[in-house]
Parts: C-alpha cells; sequence; structure tokens
C-alpha cells in the first residue's frame, strides 16, 4: 500500500472518506456477523439458552446498538451501491460525489424509518 | 557518467498481457453480486426480525422456529450466511493484504481469517439443516404454537 506522505489526489473529501468509512462499517459488520451466527445457532441447543442470549438484545444499552448496527449495515449497503453504478455506469466516475450524497440520502431516510419504529418498541417500556 | 539512453517514441512500453489466475477479477465481481443479492436478503431480514411487529422484542425461540419451519426462510437464511460470510471473508482479506506487511503476518492473519469462517459457515448450515422446531423435552410455553400437545 501506497504510504503518501504528501496530498494525493485521492486525499479527502466524499471519495476517500466513503472508502474509509466502507472499510470501517464492514469490518465491524463481519465481527458482528460472526457472533450472530454464533447467538443464533443456540436455537440447536435449547429453546431456553436461545432465549436467555436474544433477551440481552433488548436492553436499551443494546437498542442502541442496533441503531449502530444498522446505521453501519445502510451505509455499507447504500455506499456499495454506489461504487457499483460508479464502477459500471458511464459518467460513473464524473457524478460520483453526487452519487455518494444520493446514497447518503437513502441512508438517511432508512435511519428515519427505523428510529420511527425501533424507538418506541425498544425504550417504550421506560416512557 | 553516461548520459541516459532514451527509446524512440512509442517503442518502450509494452502493456504484459494478463497472465496467472483470474481469482482476483472473480473476488472483485462476486464482491459486486453478492453485494447487491445481500442489499435484498439483509434489508429483508431486518424487516422482518427488526421492524415488523414489537421489533426486537419479538424474537424468542418460537419467532424463529417459526421461521426456520418454513423452507422459505431455510433458503433465505442460508443464502445470507453464504454470501455474507464469503463477502466479509474477502472484505477482511483485503484489509489485511493492505495492512499488513511481514508475510508471516499476512499469512497468519488470513489463517486465523479462513479457519474462523469456515467454522461459522459449517455451524450455521448445520443448525439451518439439523434445526428441531419442536424439541422432546423443551417447555411448551416457549415452542411454536404448530407444536401441539
Amino acid at each position: 500500500m501506497a504510504k503518501a506522505s504528501t496530498g494525493t489526489l485521492y486525499r479527502g473529501r466524499e471519495g476517500m472518506w466513503s472508502w474509509v468509512a466502507h472499510r470501517v462499517t464492514g469490518v465491524g459488520i463481519f465481527f458482528f456477523l460472526l457472533v450472530h451466527v454464533l447467538d443464533t445457532a443456540l436455537v440447536r441447543v435449547s429453546p431456553g439458552a436461545y432465549n436467555a442470549v436474544i433477551d440481552t438484545y433488548k436492553s436499551p444499552l443494546m437498542a442502541f446498538g442496533e441503531v449502530v448496527l444498522v446505521a453501519a449495515i445502510a451505509f455499507h449497503a447504500f455506499n456499495g451501491l454506489r461504487v457499483i453504478a460508479v464502477d459500471f455506469f458511464k459518467g460513473g466516475t464524473k457524478h460520483h460525489k453526487t452519487l455518494f450524497w444520493v446514497a447518503m440520502g437513502l441512508w438517511a431516510v432508512v435511519m428515519v424509518g427505523f428510529l420511527w419504529r425501533h424507538i418506541p418498541n425498544s425504550l417504550g417500556g421506560i416512557f | 557518467m553516461s548520459a541516459p539512453t532514451i527509446p524512440a517514441p512509442r517503442t518502450g512500453y509494452q502493456r504484459s498481457k494478463a497472465k496467472g489466475s483470474s481469482l482476483e477479477l472473480a473476488a472483485w465481481l462476486f464482491m459486486r453480486l453478492s453485494g447487491i443479492i445481500l442489499v435484498v436478503l439483509i434489508f429483508g431480514h431486518l424487516i422482518v426480525n427488526l421492524w415488523m411487529g414489537d421489533g426486537v422484542h419479538r424474537l424468542n425461540f418460537g419467532f424463529v422456529a417459526g421461521k426456520l419451519a418454513s423452507p422459505f426462510w431455510q433458503i433465505w437464511d442460508l443464502t445470507m450466511l453464504w454470501l455474507a460470510m464469503i463477502h466479509g471473508t474477502n472484505g477482511v482479506r483485503t484489509i489485511i493484504l493492505d495492512y499488513a506487511e511481514r508475510p508471516g503476518t499476512r499469512l497468519t492473519l488470513q489463517m486465523v481469517l479462513y479457519a474462523a469462517s469456515a467454522v461459522v459457515i459449517v455451524l450455521g448450515t448445520l443448525v439451518i439443516f439439523t434445526f428441531e422446531p419442536c424439541p422432546t423435552g423443551a417447555d411448551p410455553s416457549l415452542l411454536p404454537s404448530f407444536c401441539g400437545a
């Protein structure tokens, strides 16, 4: 990997930061996936064991974790589709910044839709 | 000090023909194809398991058993498991190859990654295919309604 100590054409702005965020969210989602397959595998142990572990996903702290998870997944999904659009469509590279902000708009719409249901669902017992 | 030799225009550079395996091209293409399918599968998974009804609060053994008793969700979950694990493993492989520089570190991290991924894919696949929605001796109140008496 190049180790440029001076600025390059590709440093900063939408192109680089979306690449950084794609890596960070990707690694985060991957490690969650490893844990999530293991916790789901408890259905093969006993109903009680599965319920005991899945109940820990229902606390307010984990509700916040689920917001972070969905935010990461939605970002990775829409930014991934943007990468595909840049790769495969003529004019994709020219309009990559517009495509990035379209992806962020879709991300915001998904987050509003998710939080609208998730906040009352997960914190309903508190208020 | 001898004068540098400058090749005549348009004779010096020859683009070498692609050689070796096309594995990296296949991996690049796989990330894009599986990515598109995973957007559908994972958004559907999140809508059903985290958004509809009482969201995360309706998750329990009975809910999962009800889903995994249906071939539709078995195929859905199996496809999602394999595509997500291979997509994620290839993504982390790319990151290891980008940032780990010593050959030993690169090899070790990749071996750990592949071992962990293989265990999770095999375990997840076994769970989907050997799942018993109505295990004998279990508390009936924890089981899906179709288990009966």
